[in-house]
C-alpha cells in the first residue's frame, strides 16, 4: 500500500500562554527563544498509522510538507520515525499561503508523486486549528475523505474501514481506495524515532519542489485573508480559598460555593 | 437577492441543541448584509418532523432532503445535499455549527464550491459591507480576524459562543423538498454507534460539570470525579490528556477537539489549563480550580481556586458538600 502523509511544522503548542507573542504588524507569531518548532501532533499520529499499515501490508510511506526551510526538520523527524521518503514543497511565494493555496500546493505535490492508495493527514494543525486543508487536498484530488478518524481497520488493496468520530459516538465507514483520512489522536501512540531512523534521517536527501515544479500559479490569490492577529491579555481575578490544612481549604471552598448559590 | 444558507445538524433524527444559535446568527447576518432570505437545509434520516421546529426557531424557508435506505447517510451524501442546496440558493454566506459531522462537511463543501472557509468562529461582524470573522488560533493563545474574498463565504460557528435570540413570532416555515443528484458512493456506512451517557446529564447541556485532568495521577483515582459529579447531579468531563491516555471514554473530552461546554459551574481537579482545554470552556460562567501548581494557567480563568494536593482537598470538599446539602 502506497501511503502519503502530510505533515506541518508548527510552533510548539506547549509554549505557555504567558510566553506567547505575536508581531501584529507582520501578523505572525514571534517564536520564543529556545523553543523549537515541532511536527504537528495529529500529523505524528497520521504518520504512525501509516507506518503500522506498511508493517501489515508492505508498500511505501512518503511524507510531504509545505513550509519554509525550517520545515525540513519535521520531514527529517518523519524519516527518523520510519518514513521511506520525503518531499519538501518550499517556495518564498508560498510562505504566507492561505489554507486554500496550501491545499492546492499539497494536492499538486501528491499528484506529482504518482501512484497513491491512501493519503493520511492530521485532523487539524495546532497553530490555526482550521481542520480544512486535508479536506481541500481530497477535493482537489477527487478522493473520498473521512475525518476525524479514531481507528483504521481491515486494510486491503481495495478498501479500509475507518471509524469517524461524530457527536456522541462514531460511524464505521467502509472507504474505497484511493482515499484520504484525517487522523485524530485517539488512534495510536506515535513512536519515538529509533537510533537507526535518526541515522537514516541524517543521510536522507530530501528533494525540494518549488511552485514552478508543481506547475502552480503562485500569483493566484488566496481566498482567505488574515486581517489581524493579536493576543488578548487576561488578568487573573481568581479568589484563592485558603485554610490551615488542605482539607480545611476544601471544606471552605464548599461553603464559598454555597454562599454564591452555585451548589 | 443573495441571502444566508444554514446547514442544520439533524444527525440521529433530532436537531442539535446549537440550532437556535445557528438560526439566530443567520438571521442577524442576513439583515446586516443584504436583507436577503435565510434558508435552512435539513438533510438526514428521519427528519421530516423537524421542519416545524425550525420554524419555531425563526427559520423562514427549509429545504428538506430525506435520506433513504436503512443506514445513516454517508458523508458523501451529506456533501451532495449541501452542494445542491448551495447551488439552488446561491447564498452570500453559508453557516454551520463547528461540531460533529458539520466540521468536515463545511470544509469539503467550501472546496467543492471553490470558495474560502473559516472554521470555529467565535464572533462575526459586518464592517463596511464586509464580513469579518474572529477565531481563536494557536489553541486560544491568540485571536485572528479573517475575511473571505470569494462567495459564498463558508463559516462554522463555535458551539455556545453565539447568543440565541427569542423569536417574537414563530413562523410556519415554508418547506420545499430537495432532490439529491447522483454521487460517487465510495463510502459505505457499516454502522453508527451513539454512546448514551451512562447516567447523569449530557456534557454539552449540563449546568454543572466536574472535570478531571492528568493531575489526578491515574484512572484508579477517577472515582473522586464521579462521586462529586453524582453528588451534584453534574456531568463528568476530562482533558484530552486523560482521554488520550484511555482513562475514560473519548466522548468525555472537553476542549478544542472535544465538547464545547457552557455550564454555570465548572469544577476542575488536577487540570493545568492547557489552551486546548480552555478553548472548550470559554462559555463556562464560574470556573473552580483545584490544582497543586499556583502558577497553573487554569487559575487565570477561575473565579475560585484552591492551591494544593487534590487528594487532601477533594474528599473534604465532597464531605462538606454532603453536609450542606443535608
Amino acid at each position: 500500500m502506497d501511503i502519503v502523509v502530510t505533515v506541518k511544522q508548527v510552533p510548539d503548542p506547549d509554549i505557555p500562554p504567558t510566553h506567547f507573542r505575536v508581531d501584529e504588524a507582520a501578523r505572525t507569531v514571534i517564536p520564543p527563544a529556545g523553543v523549537s518548532p515541532v511536527m504537528n501532533g495529529y500529523d505524528a499520529h497520521a504518520l504512525e498509522a501509516a507506518l503500522r499499515l506498511r508493517e501489515q501490508l508492505g508498500g511505501k510511506v512518503t511524507v510531504v510538507s509545505l513550509g519554509p526551510d525550517s520545515a525540513r526538520d519535521a520531514l527529517k523527524r518523519a524519516i527518523a520515525m520510519g518514513a521511506d521518503a520525503a518531499v519538501h514543497v518550499n517556495d518564498p511565494a508560498l510562505n504566507s499561503a492561505d489554507s486554500t493555496t496550501t491545499a492546492r500546493a499539497l494536492a499538486a505535490a501528491i499528484k506529482k508523486l504518482g501512484h497513491v492508495d491512501l493519503v493520511l493527514s492530521g485532523r487539524q494543525a495546532s497553530d490555526t486549528d482550521g481542520g480544512q486543508v486535508h479536506l481541500g487536498i481530497a477535493a482537489h484530488l477527487g478522493l473520498p475523505a473521512v475525518s476525524p478518524v479514531q481507528k483504521i481497520d481491515a486494510p486491503s488493496a481495495e478498501s479500509v474501514v475507518a471509524e469517524r468520530i461524530v457527536e456522541d459516538g462514531y460511524q464505521r465507514l467502509k472507504v474505497r481506495l484511493p482515499a484520504l483520512l484525517g487522523v485524530s489522536s485517539e488512534i495510536n501512540e506515535p513512536r519515538y524515532p529509533p537510533l537507526k531512523g535518526i541515522m537514516a534521517a541524517g543521510r536522507a536527501q530530501i528533494p525540494v519542489w518549488s511552485a514552478a515544479d508543481l506547475e502552480l500559479d503562485a500569483a493566484q490569490a488566496g481566498r482567505v485573508q488574515l486581517r489581524r492577529l493579536y493576543v488578548e491579555t487576561r488578568e487573573a481575578s481568581v479568589e484563592l480559598i485558603e485554610g490551615d490544612s488542605p482539607a480545611e481549604a476544601g471544606a471552605r471552598l464548599a461553603d464559598k460555593l454555597r454562599e454564591a448559590r452555585l451548589v | 437577492m443573495p441571502g444566508v444558507l444554514l446547514i442544520a445538524d439533524a444527525s440521529g433524527g433530532q436537531l442539535a441543541a446549537t440550532t437556535a444559535e445557528l438560526v439566530g446568527e443567520g438571521a442577524r447576518l442576513a439583515h446586516q448584509l443584504s436583507g436577503g432570505p435565510v434558508t435552512v437545509l435539513l438533510a438526514g434520516k428521519n427528519i421530516q418532523g423537524l421542519a416545524g421546529s425550525l420554524g419555531q426557531l425563526g427559520a423562514e424557508k427549509v429545504l428538506v432532503a430525506e435520506a433513504d435506505g436503512s443506514a445513516p447517510p454517508s458523508p458523501q451524501w451529506s456533501l451532495a445535499a449541501a452542494e445542491r442546496a448551495a447551488q439552488m440558493v446561491t447564498p452570500d454566506v453559508v453557516l454551520l455549527t463547528h461540531a460533529g459531522g458539520s466540521r468536515d462537511l463545511a470544509a469539503s463543501l467550501a472546496y467543492r464550491l471553490e470558495t474560502g472557509i473559516v472554521t470555529d468562529a467565535t464572533a462575526l461582524r459586518v464592517e463596511g459591507g464586509e464580513l469579518i470573522i474572529t477565531k481563536p488560533v494557536f489553541g486560544g493563545s491568540a485571536i485572528a480576524e479573517f475575511a473571505i474574498a470569494t462567495s459564498p463565504r463558508v463559516v462554522t460557528l463555535r458551539p455556545r459562543a453565539f447568543e440565541t435570540t427569542e423569536v417574537a413570532t414563530p413562523h410556519t416555515a415554508q418547506v420545499e423538498p430537495l432532490s439529491i443528484p447522483a454521487f460517487d458512493a465510495a463510502i459505505e456506512v457499516l454502522e453508527e454507534v451513539r454512546e448514551q451517557a451512562s447516567s447523569g446529564p449530557r456534557l454539552k447541556d449540563a449546568k454543572v460539570i466536574i472535570s478531571g485532568g492528568r493531575g489526578l495521577g491515574g484512572p484508579e483515582n477517577w472515582h473522586f470525579v464521579e462521586e462529586l459529579a453524582q453528588l451534584l447531579g453534574a456531568a463528568v468531563g476530562a482533558t484530552r490528556a486523560v482521554t488520550d491516555a484511555g482513562w475514560v471514554s473519548p466522548s468525555l473530552q472537553v476542549g478544542l477537539t472535544g465538547a464545547t461546554v457552557a455550564p454555570d459551574l465548572y469544577i476542575t481537579i488536577g487540570i493545568s489549563g492547557a489552551v486546548q482545554h480552555i478553548a472548550g470552556i470559554s462559555g463556562a460562567r464560574n470556573v473552580v480550580a483545584i490544582n497543586r501548581d499556583a502558577d497553573a494557567n487554569i487559575f487565570k480563568y477561575a473565579r475560585y481556586g484552591v492551591v494544593g494536593d487534590w487528594k487532601l482537598i477533594v474528599p473534604a470538599f465532597t464531605q462538606r458538600l454532603k453536609e450542606l446539602r443535608g
